[in-house]
């Protein structure tokens, strides 16, 4: 996976990198980031989830919808349920998978989202400046000055319980940090040589944005991303709780974890395993993010 | 300062006025609205009950009396509570609510400092580690987990505090604990960082070197610019708590402003949904705007603009 990021990165910038010559910044950030323990562990929990949310419901016995009168409320490791059953009869190692995917999607697919509409926000307000700049960012300040839970959970009653608007919905709530960071960033980005070269080539606006500095914003972008997509999975699995969102058979972490508080007494099992899931996903993308901050900008450690 | 206030004020009232727009045709956008139930109400019957709330007019007719209550104080009558007003529901809900975040807040942030200074004060050293393991947990762990699980502990092994309901003190510990264990988290990070950065400062050298006591360099000269930060995160802080009680509220079934809002929302009760967001949005720029003054005030460094 960390390849696949960082390749990009050290071929885009070819003119920085050739000064030191086998120590490109995207190298030496890759050194510093192996020798972090906790974000190698962070790395493989993430692996491991995302095999297993992609591999595991071809491996299991039972379908994640498949019901089942007689083993109701099945302890762990009983009746050929390694995980035990809901009160439906449902394998819960089943649904656990399905709900991890439903989870990991939502979280990439609204981070995705949000660092579209973020990018190109913020790197318009950093490139163009003046009266453009501070229209658009004083638009941002506003919506971040909202109670964001508030407006997903309208976006949702308004929008139904549709799932590709949860995406929207949630991704919609949380570029705004994104196009802050961006934006900073083009605003020193653009005083530099390349992009002057650029311009007096005769680029135009739109063109420097999205060949020059966008690519150079890989760093903060990457970094941010990592800590975004816990959020998205946390954010809905708050509306999942407050019955917002994914909608049965279908399921997630935050639907499972609701359904198993309020049968906890019954089968605490329900509660347990997908809390587990849950944090330890959710710390794998925090110390991955964390990691990532360390290695590409030491100054901030 | 006064021109930065006027200025600040100049611009949260148009943002409340568009919250309360966008909001406003959000809902009413919504499919279903909020006389829709199982059995099937006569036609005639719904018209009365449209025409009594103004529903049978024009969007922007109902948008335009709507707003001009709201300038007079009024959120208007409940769609779904017969005799009762908005103003009235928040007035009675709200209270809960806001014992419960600000107690929260206050039991959050005077452990967080205190853990947060003791961890820098002994930096690298095992309650270091602890603190700092610690905030990482309180972060990652979401409340919808912590909630049900201090139930399944505290209430129902150990049967140490209720399970829900707000009719003794004691059934107030699992939900403040629940909603305060994040901001501890984050706190105790943000005193640690502040604290480390102001122990290697000039000044307390100079503390140091006057011969001051270790007791009063920490607690009369360190802490109070390590904790400056705090001040900023005031306003993100509110908006946490805010989203985790809408959480809290549903499991410990407290009678709360959150759980209110959602029911409304999903009811489709129009004017309970907008007053609720109203107030939200009010406190929680007011706050932004009271932590930013009160930051300038604090550090002479920042320049109010």
């Amino acid at each position: 996976m960390t390849g696949a990021v960082f390749a990009p990165g050290s071929r885009k910038a070819p003119a920085m990198m050739e000064a030191a010559r086998g120590r490109s910044l995207w190298d030496d950030a890759l050194r510093r980031l192996s020798r972090n323990k906790a974000a190698i562990a962070g790395l493989v929990v993430l692996a491991v989830m995302v095999i297993a949310a992609i591999v595991g419901p071809h491996l299991t016995h039972f379908s994640y919808d498949h019901i089942d009168k007689v083993d109701v409320w099945t302890p762990p490791l009983t009746a050929g349920h390694l995980l035990g059953t809901d009160s439906l009869g449902r394998d819960l190692l089943a649904r656990l998978l399905a709900g991890l995917g439903v989870s990991l999607e939502i979280g990439v697919v609204a981070t995705i989202v949000s660092l579209v509409i973020g990018i190109s926000w913020g790197a318009v307000a950093g490139y163009f400046g003046g009266w453009l700049d501070e229209v658009m960012m004083r638009f941002v300040d506003i919506l971040y000055s909202l109670p964001f839970t508030f407006f997903v959970i309208l976006l949702m009653v308004t929008f139904g319980r549709n799932f590709i608007l949860m995406f929207v919905a949630i991704g919609f709530v949380q570029w705004l940090t994104m196009a802050r960071i961006v934006r900073g960033q083009t605003v020193s980005l653009k005083q530099r040589e390349f992009i002057e070269a650029a311009r007096a080539v005769g680029l135009s606006g739109g063109a420097i944005i999205f060949r020059h500095i966008v690519p150079n914003l890989l760093g903060p972008v990457v970094i941010y991303v990592t800590l975004t997509i816990p959020d998205v999975i946390m954010t809905e699995s708050v509306l999942s709780f407050l019955g917002m969102g994914v909608q049965e058979p279908l399921t997630s972490l935050g639907t499972l974890i609701s359904n198993g508080a309020s049968e906890m007494e019954l089968a605490p099992w329900l509660l347990i395993f997908p809390s587990i899931v849950m944090v330890a996903t959710l710390m794998a993308f925090n110390f991955i993010g964390d990691g990532l901050r360390d290695a590409i900008d030491p100054k901030e450690r | 300062m006064f021109r930065f206030l006027l200025r600040r004020l100049l611009v949260a009232i148009p943002t409340l006025f568009l919250v309360v727009t966008a909001s406003f045709f959000m809902m009413h956008a919504a499919p279903g609205g909020p006389f829709d139930s199982q059995r099937r109400l006569p036609p005639e019957v719904e018209r009365n009950i449209k025409a009594k709330y103004g529903l049978d007019k024009p969007l922007p007719v109902q948008y335009l009396n709507y707003v001009g209550g709201v300038l007079h104080g009024d959120l208007g009558p409940s769609l779904k509570y017969q005799d009762k007003t908005v103003v009235g529901i928040i007035a009675e809900n709200f209270p809960t609510s806001l014992r419960l975040g600000l107690s929260s807040l206050l039991i959050g942030v005077s452990i967080g400092v205190a853990l947060g200074s003791i961890a820098a004060l002994r930096q690298n050293s095992g309650v270091d580690y602890g603190v700092t393991t610690f905030a990482i947990l309180g972060i990652c762990i979401p409340t919808f987990v912590t909630a049900p699980l201090l139930v399944l502990v505290f209430a129902q092994m150990l049967d140490l505090f209720p399970t829900g309901g707000v009719s003794e003190l004691r059934s107030y510990v699992l939900p403040v604990a629940t909603l305060a264990l994040p901001q501890i988290a984050v706190v105790s990070r943000l005193t640690r960082a502040g604290m480390i950065e102001v122990l290697h400062s000039n000044y307390i050298r100079t503390a140091r070197a006057k011969g001051l006591s270790e007791q009063r360099i920490v607690l009369g000269h360190a802490l109070r610019a390590a904790v400056l930060p705090l001040v900023g995160y005031l306003g993100p802080a509110t908006a946490g708590i805010i989203t985790g009680s809408l959480v809290v509220e549903k499991i410990f079934g407290m009678p709360g402003l959150g759980k209110f809002f959602v029911l409304s929302a999903l009811q489709r009760d129009y004017t309970v949904v907008l007053g609720v967001v109203i107030l939200y949005a009010t406190l929680v720029i007011g706050l932004n705007l009271l932590a930013e003054v009160a930051q300038a005030m604090l550090d002479p460094r920042i320049r109010l603009s």
